[in-house]
């Protein structure tokens, strides 16, 4: 039950790196990394998220407000590398027709 | 004799238990054989539960506790989260939970926000009742199509 978050910003493109479980108490740890950088115009940010193995809605609603945040400021936010599990996720809420979402399958559908 | 074992935990309303609550649940679902991504779904739809648990006991009083009922069920688990740390007659508890009407639950989505609704998705059913604080009901039936019982008289 713990998370780690890596992130790396270089000129406007936020790239990073999110593993282990995100639910209500480790979403605080990943919503305060995600928000020290969110004030930035302009941001490109491109988030793996392959080593998540669990996340519920505590974690849909940090990357909700982070993708609010970056598109109130013309950034982008792409999210990774997403199991089939993180992927239904996205899709039963509806999020993953708003969101850029891409899932860690490659090829077939 | 119930025709169900019956497994009740009692945690701090903190959400570093809502973890252990999930596993815990994980562990009673494999037991009746569902299958991994019903697990999947019983362990975020019980997060859900039992974060949305947390919050409410932690406005109210700040050593509060959660109080989570399981009925294992040779076919399906009902599950029964409670914000209020009393442990609960659980036959008595399901017989007065009604259903759930998107109306009145709209205030205690709000702080949950996708919480319920994912809550829903997930389970065959679903009820909430409100009496001393919220208790959140459950069931999930285990899907016996692709069990090796079936093979038999489907491959014969």
């Amino acid at each position: 039950m713990n998370i780690q978050v890596e992130l790396h910003e270089d000129n406007k493109n936020l790239t990073g790196v999110v593993r282990g479980e995100i639910d209500a108490h480790t979403a605080p740890v990943l919503r305060e990394r995600l928000e020290a950088h969110q004030d930035q115009e302009g941001l490109n940010a491109v988030i793996d998220l392959s080593g998540v193995n669990y996340m519920d809605s505590t974690g849909l609603g940090v990357f909700v407000a982070f993708f609010k945040a970056l598109n109130a400021k013309e950034g982008h936010v792409k999210l990774t590398g997403l199991s089939a599990r993180l992927k239904r996720l996205f899709d039963i809420t509806g999020l993953g027709d708003i969101m850029d979402i891409e899932s860690a399958e490659k090829g077939g559908n | 004799m119930r025709p169900f074992d019956y497994i009740e935990m009692r945690v701090p309303a903190k959400p570093q238990y809502v973890g252990v609550a999930r596993l815990a649940i994980s562990g009673l679902a494999s037991r009746i054989g569902f299958s991994y991504d019903d697990i999947e779904d019983l362990k975020i739809a019980s997060s859900e539960a039992v974060t949305n648990a947390v919050q409410h006991a932690y406005k109210d009083e700040e050593d509060g506790e959660v109080v989570i009922g399981c009925a294992l069920y040779g076919d399906k688990i009902e599950i029964m989260v409670a914000d209020h740390g009393k442990s609960f007659d659980f036959e008595e508890t399901k017989s007065k939970v009604g259903p759930y009407h998107e109306q009145e639950e709209i205030s205690f989505m709000r702080e949950g926000g996708l919480g319920l609704y994912l809550i829903e998705t997930l389970m065959d059913e679903v009820k909430v009742h409100h009496q001393e604080g919220v208790t959140v009901f459950m069931t999930k039936h285990v899907k016996r199509e692709q069990v090796e019982e079936d093979v038999e008289t489907v491959s014969s």
